[in-house]
């Protein structure tokens, strides 16, 4: 398989096939917990993205000098160093975002998309496979966030990009929009049953088109002999 | 032989631990000095915006005395009060306070109070409210927690410091009673107490260190 191709397949997996939130379901304490505006969902998004790409590249990197015997302990002090970094630099130069996801960043410790991916990609692959892997997941589980966060932004508070300006600056602010005015929003989006429904219905979505492919693609006849997969997941 | 490779795998790890401290140790030592900026421009923001820059001339963060007074603060712990002066001119007491009985848990308050005993203003720093009910008490949502800026209290049983519905001067929220009212409370008794202590709160010493001054922490 070429080189390309498997970029290719990595992309494919990390946004739509193996979707770490809506495929493999994995890290939905914090996917939960702070999708309630689009721009706590992309800060946390772009935090995990972050901790994803260092956290698979150093574990690939390392992986000559780590027994089998003792991976999973060094890829949990891997991953802890990364998440306390970004913590500590948000906490320096995003200030406005640590005090809106403040307690929530230490969660991306338990998201175990992270170790999932350190143990089931980097662990086997060259850094820079392994760095596009972490990049191209991050970029799926923080495209979820943003989606679920603006449906639930829309719907329990008729705005978008609510408090922008804390994650990108005071030039951010002028993206806020008021789409519809309530006089009784409704809660249950911005509480957190709100997200399970969202999430619930964002896979159901998923699943539906994913189906609709497949019925597609068997009334097409076969052209070509099937190929035989050779990168395992 | 499982000796040396327990040995091994030993040294391995206690590597790892080691190259990760270090990298942290590194990364804190570079980012304190910004953290602490960070939490003081915040504090700084606030105070501001209830004592406006004009009015008082000394240093308002670091003129700050601690104060443990949970019947008029609403919390065991001690308390910063910053005190804003213009030359030897009392301008206003800047009071962290709490309400404790908000309706999911205690409201963390700021109260700007004149000697006079006039309400210079009041902000919300910290709270767990409903999410569109409740809420309405950040500035950010609503400009309710500005009804407060310039009224004043005539004593304990003033029937003004009520929302609406029990006869006060302050508007409730549709569907959330219990907040404005938790608020209302928690601003009276404030107001009340620092103006009562107005002068000892001035000259007490300046004993805040920078540790307890984060607005946000608890």
């Amino acid at each position: 398989m070429s080189n390309v191709n498997e970029y290719k397949t990595l992309t494919a997996n990390g946004l739509w096939e193996n979707n770490p939130a809506l495929v493999q379901l994995l890290g939905l304490c914090p996917l939960l917990a702070v999708t309630g505006t689009v721009t706590n969902g992309l800060g946390l998004g772009i935090a995990t993205l972050l901790v994803l790409m260092g956290s698979n590249i150093t574990v690939s990197l390392v992986r000559d000098w780590v027994p089998n015997e003792i991976r999973i302990p060094v890829f949990v002090i891997v991953i802890a160093t990364f998440v306390t970094l970004i913590e500590l630099l948000m906490n320096a130069f995003t200030y406005g975002l640590y005090t809106a996801l403040g307690i929530f960043i230490p969660l991306i410790v338990t998201n175990c998309a992270i170790i999932g991916r350190a143990e089931a990609y980097a662990s086997k692959n060259p850094w820079h496979k392994a760095g596009f892997d972490g990049f191209v997941m991050g970029l799926g589980f923080a495209l979820v966030l943003v989606l679920l966060g603006g449906l639930r932004e829309i719907i329990g508070q008729g705005t978008l990009f609510d408090g922008a300006d804390l994650l990108l600056g005071p030039w951010a602010a002028s993206l806020r929009m008021e789409l519809i005015q309530f006089d009784y929003p409704l809660l249950v989006a911005i509480l957190p049953p709100g997200a399970f429904i969202g999430l619930g219905l964002i896979i159901a979505v998923k699943n539906g088109i994913d189906l609709q492919r497949k019925r597609r693609a068997a009334k097409q006849p076969i052209a070509k002999a099937q190929r035989a997969r050779v990168t395992s997941q | 032989m499982i000796f040396s490779s327990m040995k091994r795998n030993g040294i391995i790890l206690a590597a790892f631990a080691a190259v990760a401290t270090a990298l942290l140790i590194a990364v804190q030592w570079a980012t304190a000095d910004r953290i602490a900026a960070q939490q003081r421009n915040e504090v700084m923001r606030t105070l501001n915006e209830l004592v406006p820059r004009s009015t008082y001339s000394n240093d308002l963060y670091r003129d700050c005395t601690l104060v443990t007074n949970p019947d008029a603060l609403g919390i065991d712990s001690a308390q910063p009060v910053y005190r804003a002066r213009d030359n030897n001119n009392h301008v206003a007491l800047v009071v962290r306070t709490t309400a404790p009985d908000g309706y999911s848990g205690a409201i963390h308050l700021l109260v700007a109070i004149a000697p006079s005993g006039t309400i210079l203003g009041s902000r919300v720093l910290q709270h767990r409210e409903t999410p569109g009910l409740g809420d309405k008490i950040e500035l950010r949502k609503s400009d309710w927690i500005l009804s407060f800026t310039n009224q004043r209290v005539n004593g304990e049983n003033d029937p003004r410091w009520a929302v609406r519905r029990d006869g006060g001067a302050f508007d409730q929220f549709t569907g959330a009673t219990i907040t404005p009212r938790a608020v209302i409370n928690a601003i009276q008794r404030t107001a009340l107490w620092a103006q009562a202590n107005s002068n000892a709160l001035f000259t007490a010493p300046a004993n805040c260190d920078a540790a307890t001054q984060g607005v946000g922490n608890e």
